[in-house]
């Protein structure tokens, strides 16, 4: 069963996020609700798909992407950036630090659960 | 896989509801940030860390209503974000006007989404006040920002990861020709979080913490590195000193910058707008109360137990002003006694309505609980390739906050043992002749001062044959015991026994069931044990509904009155000499079709003493967790409500005693401990 990592600060949009992935196929979700707390659990967890925020309170989601492509288990590891900001420049900035994929909240669930299928299957 | 725990409509009917819950709790958040704000801009400068919060306030309303197609919410979180950021990012300047737009804003945000709440939909109408952001917000102006950060010569790695805004705040330092230091830590995984924060607050005292970007530690298993980006005005060597607590080592990155250079941004004063009375459409304005949509408040609990306490006050000075009357009734005080007895029922009256109204603010439904472990039972099945569906019954049932929250982990356990040892592989049961699916039924209830939770599985059962074996293979009973099935049956409470060869994955490490039962006990719960071979097993949690007060048997044993609290009474019982049996020296007695061991309590405290023997006594059958013990004292003396209060260090060794509580008649009893008591019979080598 693949694992997807879910970080995510706000409560409403996490588990709205987690049905989106649970409706779209036999996946497990592992949730982190701050940068800090991914941060935790990554080196612990085996992961298979990373889906980020980029706006939360201890350490943003780019820090946090920095950090997953220096550990050698997640160089490859597929990861999407879920954010408010969609500016060329914050995409940019996202997919030059190994973001594989950037979506622009309000996301769309059926564009999200095709691109979980297209990563990880 | 399934549960019965949701269906599409309930979900999205649940998800507003979160959805307007949150948003209430943000719009919150950012009234109290921008009252910080105000306060420090009449000086001028406002706090970066406060209006950055209530920026990102704004941006989480935003991308939330965003996501449930509430476009007047998102369309002005949306603008007022744009505000906040040229604000955050110095492109407008916070004055008084700026600061009226935010309060009309956030005003006007707090009235679409209690409209929202109140099931009347949005109004779309924010036109006007979206107009009056616009305006405010200054088309930036050219900077020369990038050349000023290029000077300074950050690694491409670090400055990618920046966001604007700490591009933005890494500017204004390097314009106020701050040094900027790179500090490198390394902290232990368990603890980074509290050893970060340690780091940043001595660092903040002299300087700006701009950004905190982890990296992989030496040991990718243990340790995390961080690199904190940091300004102050300070030089190297201080800063060095600053984090020698930390272990942290002290770079300056770049060339300092020269003085002066850049200090020219340009910046736009928000202009006083003149033409325009501060309000917006009146849909919104006749909306726009001070009252809350989802009438509840959030409340320390510490703040909750604080006023149970003054409530168990009240109740003794109640008894004492009731034992008064008693006096003044012996004496013959008659005409004005009767309006005393009336005024002390009447106050009597109001006290038990004021500590059941205090009672109810801590309860909340187990619900809450099920929800938990609806997933719980989703994931582990998975992962086991089982089938499971949950059933869950009294979801309104209502518990202590705090009692919740401890229970919420043995119960995880219990339902993890549950599909991990008791409902077989779909094969099996098939095989079997029972259903593919097995099933699991959480049930919540209540019965007089107790809650019960009941966990039943129509799985395998316990098997008393391996469980025997297995206490003996690790050496907890010899072969030559004879246990009953009951006694065999909890034998998987005792420390070191655990069925279970693998580590659990759901809590990232195997708990056994004696965990399991002294979280239950830490709460003064009990824990029963059913199970029939082939059929399936059923726990049962006894909890008490509250902590807070707690109702006590007063008993008298040797002369001294104890209490003990009523939560863990099971009953109580006339002792007849005859019912003493002795079995290997030590008294028990039959209780239905179970042998019960007995205490004798004054024997427990003065071992020494001699013992009076009367001719008839009483037994207290008290139990914790799954253990029972009957008691032998001298006087049952009723029921009456007390509040435990700690004897102090001193005492803090003392077996047996868990405090002291006031009788309200100016008498202190000591309260018994029944698991402390429990636990120190059991030591002595009685079986219990």
């Amino acid at each position: 069963m693949k694992r997807i990592l879910v970080t995510e600060d706000s409560a409403t949009m996490r588990s709205l996020l987690i049905s989106t992935i649970e409706a779209c196929g036999d996946y497990e979700v592992v949730e982190a609700a701050s940068g800090f707390e991914a941060l935790r659990l990554l080196p612990r967890e085996q992961i298979d798909l990373i889906i980020t925020d980029i706006n939360m309170p201890d350490i943003n989601g780019l820090e946090l992407i920095s950090y997953v492509r220096k550990n050698s288990s997640y160089t490859h590891t597929p990861l999407f950036i879920i954010s408010t900001e969609g500016r060329e420049k914050d995409v940019e900035k996202g997919l030059s630090l190994g973001a594989n994929e950037y979506l622009v909240k309000p996301i769309s669930p059926a564009r999200l659960q095709e691109l979980i299928v297209k990563y990880i299957g | 896989m399934e549960t019965e725990m949701s269906d599409a409509n309930d979900l999205t009917g649940k998800a507003v509801k979160d959805f307007l819950a949150e948003a209430e709790e943000i719009l919150d958040h950012l009234c109290s940030d921008l009252g910080v704000m105000s306060d420090i801009s009449e000086d001028g400068e406002c706090n970066p860390d406060s209006l950055n919060s209530v920026f990102r306030g704004a941006h989480s309303l935003k991308g939330l209503a965003g996501m449930f197609g509430f476009t007047g919410v998102q369309e002005l979180a949306h603008h007022l974000e744009t505000l906040l950021d040229s604000l955050r990012l110095g492109k407008v300047k916070l004055g008084a006007n700026v600061m009226t737009l935010l309060m009309d804003s956030l005003e006007a945000l707090g009235s679409l989404v209690r409209n929202l709440a109140d099931g009347g939909g949005e109004d779309p109408d924010v036109g006007q006040l979206v107009a009056r952001i616009d305006r405010a917000v200054a088309t930036p102006g050219e900077s020369d920002s990038e050349s000023l950060l290029s000077a300074l010569g950050l690694p491409a790695s670090m400055m990618n990861a920046l966001t604007e805004y700490e591009e933005h705040r890494l500017l204004e330092n390097v314009k106020k020709s701050r040094c900027i230091y790179s500090v490198l830590a390394s902290f232990s995984l368990a603890t980074f979080d509290q050893d970060l924060a340690e780091l940043t607050e001595s660092l903040k005292r002299s300087g700006e913490v701009i950004s905190t970007l982890p990296s992989v530690g030496a040991n990718i298993e243990s340790s995390i590195d961080f690199e904190l980006l940091y300004a102050s005005a300070k030089g190297v060597d201080e800063i060095a000193a600053l984090v020698t607590d930390s272990n942290a080592t002290v770079r300056v990155l770049g060339a300092k910058p020269s003085a002066g250079q850049g200090t020219s941004q340009h910046v736009t004063v928000f202009q006083p707008e003149t033409e325009e009375p501060a309000q917006i459409s009146a849909p919104i304005d006749t909306a726009m109360t001070a009252k809350s949509m989802s009438r509840t408040v959030r409340v320390d609990i510490g703040k909750l137990d604080e006023l149970m306490n003054i409530v168990g006050e009240l109740v003794l000075s109640h008894s004492t002003i009731n034992d008064i009357s008693e006096k003044m009734r012996k004496e013959g005080y008659s005409t004005v006694l009767s309006e005393l007895i009336k005024a002390a029922k009447g106050l009597e009256r109001r006290l038990n309505e004021l500590q059941k109204g205090v009672m109810e603010i801590r309860m909340i439904p187990v619900g809450q609980l099920y929800e938990k472990m609806g997933r719980i039972v989703r994931k582990i099945s998975r992962e086991q390739g089982k089938k499971v569906e949950l059933k869950t019954f009294g979801a309104d049932t209502e518990l202590d906050k705090l009692i919740m929250e401890d229970i919420s982990d043995p119960l995880m356990h219990i339902i993890r043992n549950a599909i991990d040892h008791g409902i077989e592989p779909p094969e099996e049961r098939a095989a079997a002749g029972k259903e593919e699916r097995g099933l699991i039924s959480l049930s919540s209830y209540q019965k007089g001062n107790h809650v019960v939770i009941e966990i039943e599985d129509d799985g395998r059962g316990i098997a008393i044959d391996k469980v025997k074996r297995k206490a003996i293979e690790k050496g907890l009973i010899s072969p030559a015991d004879l246990l009953t099935d009951r006694e065999a049956i909890d034998l998987i409470f005792l420390p070191g026994f655990s069925t279970s060869e693998t580590v659990s994955e759901v809590s990232g490490r195997g708990v056994g069931m004696d965990v399991v039962k002294s979280n239950i006990a830490a709460v003064s719960g009990m824990v029963d044990v059913e199970s029939i071979a082939g059929q399936g097993s059923r726990m049962t949690i006894t909890l008490p509904i509250t902590l807070a007060i707690i109702k006590a048997l007063i008993i008298a044993s040797a002369d001294r009155y104890y209490a003990l609290p009523i939560t863990s009474v099971l009953e109580s019982l006339m002792l007849e000499k005859k019912d003493i049996l002795t079995v290997e020296r030590k008294e028990v007695m039959q209780l239905r079709e179970s042998t019960l061991p007995l205490l004798r309590l004054d024997g427990f405290f003065h071992p020494d003493a001699k013992r009076i023997e009367s001719d008839s006594s009483f037994v207290v059958v008290v139990g914790v967790a799954e253990k029972r013990l009957g008691l032998v004292v001298d006087d049952l003396l009723g029921q009456q409500d007390i509040v435990i209060k700690t004897l102090g260090t001193m005492f803090e060794g003392l077996k047996g005693i868990s405090g002291a509580a006031d009788l309200g008649d100016q008498r202190t009893i000591l309260v018994l401990d029944v698991s402390g008591i429990i636990h120190e019979v059991t030591k002595s080598g009685g079986q219990v």
